[in-house]
């Protein structure tokens, strides 16, 4: 087991690159410290399968090493690497039973039979394959047959990582909210690095310790759920994590303040320096949980015109208009103010922040945006 | 419980089927099956004459002989195609610029007609003018003469059947193993199979269905094969590459016994359904064990 890192690296699917278009993953550098618990978040085609095909062993990235501790695996192939992968549709070898296949792995590397059969007993245990152990594995319902895949990649003992690509697609709902808790009681007991991948921030946030949030190709933000959901780094962060997302507003800076549909929305002090000249398009962000209804004394409220509430049980959405700017914040379950009445909000200049071409423009001021060649 | 109501709108949906399958297969049976049982002396002419002819047919030593050699042959062509077949279509590659180049190549012999490539295999495999023939006769020193000595007849026959319809196996054993996920491949190298194991366990398993389909094909085909070596051998030297159809065509059109020859017909489609059931019963079973 070791920490696992990902150098410079970037991959194309295509055999002769020119521009950055042609990179199915831009370049990034990412570390996987030893038993912590990753997700990769983002939507579909944003990379994060080939980031895990590339930790695998299963691709040979076109640029850039991997490292597991120390030692260089970028050409190694899947075999020689120690590392278990789970796919999102479930594979199983039909023509075994359900302990063979748990024990394939385990024979492919010459375990003994002993060995064999007491990990197999105790992974089926753990994921309620027990029962099943000599039945034949195509017969079995598709969430059985994914607990077998899962079983295969948890079987080996001395992984350095176990990738999860999606595998909970196929489980009923119920299910799933069990064999996530699985995984999770699994790598507290085994402190094995678990690697996941998904598209759902429900998923990725429960699951995770770090977040790796993506979208086209590149890594947006690397961060705990809090400080994903807290201060997203980038736009499409803050826009993809959260239900409903992030609030992104075009405005405009005028003397250290933000100029949103008309009003005027004061703004922390390190919030927004004045933007560079140039700067392209500029957005305020603020999370609908942290717009406020009643106007705190002394500070600049902003009234907006209610377009719907939506009521969720503990608390309701509603989407207003600022001036012509759309906005939705949470509010408490007894809101009754009717759709076209006016009301008054408050924006907590330290919740606001100022996006300048999706990067959060406090962040890139302080830390310039890598050159991606 | 109550009665079901009684609807006999189904007839009408059912009825076109049953009309194409009349015309198609159990009229003509049935007319078979008429000349099976009568001895037709002229046009107005004949006699009703019960099973004799299938008695007469079934102890015919000619036909017992045309028999064996027409299990022989159709196991030989199995056991050599069917494996043939799969280790091509396994070295095919997946993907790339050569993939259409070798699919089409393995399908010119498919879409040659049957009497073609005998009359190709005829001239090819003349020893004193042919190419293979004389490759073999004249450069490499071996005895080699398909029209006088059985043995040649046979390879020779063989052969060509080979030659003919193993790129139906493997084009069939290809589809099957385009259709196989790349998770299965990846699982695989992840958890350290060697080539052998996904094969073993990966490759034949999910071509189960698909051999099932060509060993059914080939037997059948097999079974029936008249054209080629009709062309090739003329079911010669004497006797020997005499197969079943061909038998049926001398005792039919040559000797114009309708009557045999229609009772033989009877038994050798019953011979082909009931050995292409028995294939079908053992081979769904192979490989899945206890399983229902």
């Amino acid at each position: 087991m070791a920490r696992i890192r990902l150098a410079e690296v970037a991959h194309s699917y295509r055999p002769d690159p020119r521009s950055d278009a042609d990179y199915a993953l831009q370049p990034l550098d990412l570390v996987w410290e030893d038993g912590g618990a990753y997700a990769l978040l983002g939507p579909s085609g944003s990379g994060k399968t080939t980031i895990l095909n590339i930790l695998s062993g299963l691709l040979v990235p076109t640029r850039g090493r991997v490292l597991f501790g120390d030692e260089d695996v970028t050409r190694k192939p899947p075999r020689a690497r120690n590392i278990a992968q789970v796919f999102q549709f479930p594979v199983i070898y039909d023509t075994m039973t359900v302990a063979e296949n748990l024990a394939f792995p385990l024979r492919n590397r010459g375990l003994p039979a002993a060995e064999i059969r007491a990990r197999v007993a105790e992974i089926a245990e753990l994921l309620d394959l027990a029962g099943d152990l000599d039945r034949r594995a195509s017969g079995l319902t598709a969430d059985a047959k994914q607990r077998i895949s899962m079983g295969r990649g948890l079987v080996r003992r001395n992984v350095a990582a176990i990738l999860f690509d999606e595998p909970l697609t196929v489980i009923d709902p119920h299910l799933k909210w069990l064999l996530r808790r699985k995984l999770k009681q699994i790598h507290e007991q085994l402190g094995v690095t678990l690697v996941y991948v998904t598209h759902d921030q429900t998923e990725a946030l429960t699951f995770a310790d770090r977040v790796v949030v993506m979208n086209d190709g590149r890594v947006l933000q690397q961060g705990t759920p809090q400080e994903l959901f807290e201060d997203p780094a980038d736009a499409f962060v803050g826009h993809f994590i959260g239900s409903p997302g992030m609030n992104l507003m075009p405005c405009q800076i005028i003397d250290r303040s933000a100029v949103v549909g008309g009003q005027r929305v004061a703004l922390a002090a390190g919030a927004a320096p004045a933007p560079p000249a140039g700067a392209g398009r500029l957005q305020l962000g603020i999370r609908p949980e942290f717009v406020r209804l009643a106007p705190v004394p002394g500070a600049s409220a902003l009234s907006v015109r209610i377009e719907a509430v939506e009521h969720l049980g503990t608390y309701c959405i509603v989407t207003a208009l600022l001036g012509d700017v759309p906005l939705k914040l949470r509010a408490p379950e007894t809101f009754d103010a009717a759709p076209g009445a006016a009301i008054q909000v408050w924006f907590p200049p330290e919740r606001v922040k100022i996006y300048a071409d999706g990067r959060d423009v406090a962040r890139s001021l302080a830390e310039p945006a890598r050159e991606i060649a | 419980m109550e009665p079901r109501p009684v609807d006999n709108r189904a007839w009408g949906l059912v009825l076109p089927v049953v009309l194409i399958v009349s015309f198609s297969a159990i009229i003509p049976l049935m007319t078979v099956v008429n000349y099976s049982v009568q001895d037709i002396l002229g046009p107005t002419q004949r006699v009703f004459v019960g099973t004799d002819w299938f008695h007469d047919v079934l102890k015919d030593e000619d036909l017992h002989g045309a028999f064996w050699r027409q299990l022989l042959f159709s196991g030989v062509v199995l056991a050599v195609e069917i494996p043939l077949g799969l280790a091509i279509a396994l070295a095919v590659p997946r993907s790339g610029r050569w993939v259409s180049l070798c699919l089409v190549l393995l399908g010119i012999p498919l879409l040659i007609p049957w009497n073609v490539v005998g009359t190709i295999w005829q001239i090819f495999a003349r020893a004193d003018i042919g190419l293979g023939g004389y490759a073999i006769a004249g450069l490499m020193g071996v005895d080699y003469n398909y029209a006088s000595n059985p043995l040649d007849a046979w390879l020779t026959v063989v052969v060509m059947d080979v030659w003919h319809w193993t790129p139906l196996v493997v084009l069939l054993c290809y589809a099957g193993l385009r259709a196989i996920p790349d998770a299965f491949y990846q699982a695989a190298a992840i958890d350290g199979a060697s080539s052998w194991s996904v094969f073993r366990f990966i490759q034949l398993p999910k071509l189960r269905r698909v051999l099932i389909i060509a060993v059914l094909l080939r037997l059948m085909d097999s079974f029936m094969i008249y054209t080629e070596p009709f062309v090739l051998t003329g079911g010669g030297p004497g006797n020997t590459t005499t197969f079943l159809s061909q038998y049926l065509t001398r005792l039919a059109v040559g000797q114009f016994d309708v009557g045999p020859a229609a009772a033989f017909s009877i038994v050798y489609f019953l011979i082909i359904l009931l050995l292409s059931f028995v294939f079908y019963t053992v081979l769904t079973r192979v490989g899945r064990g206890g399983e229902a």
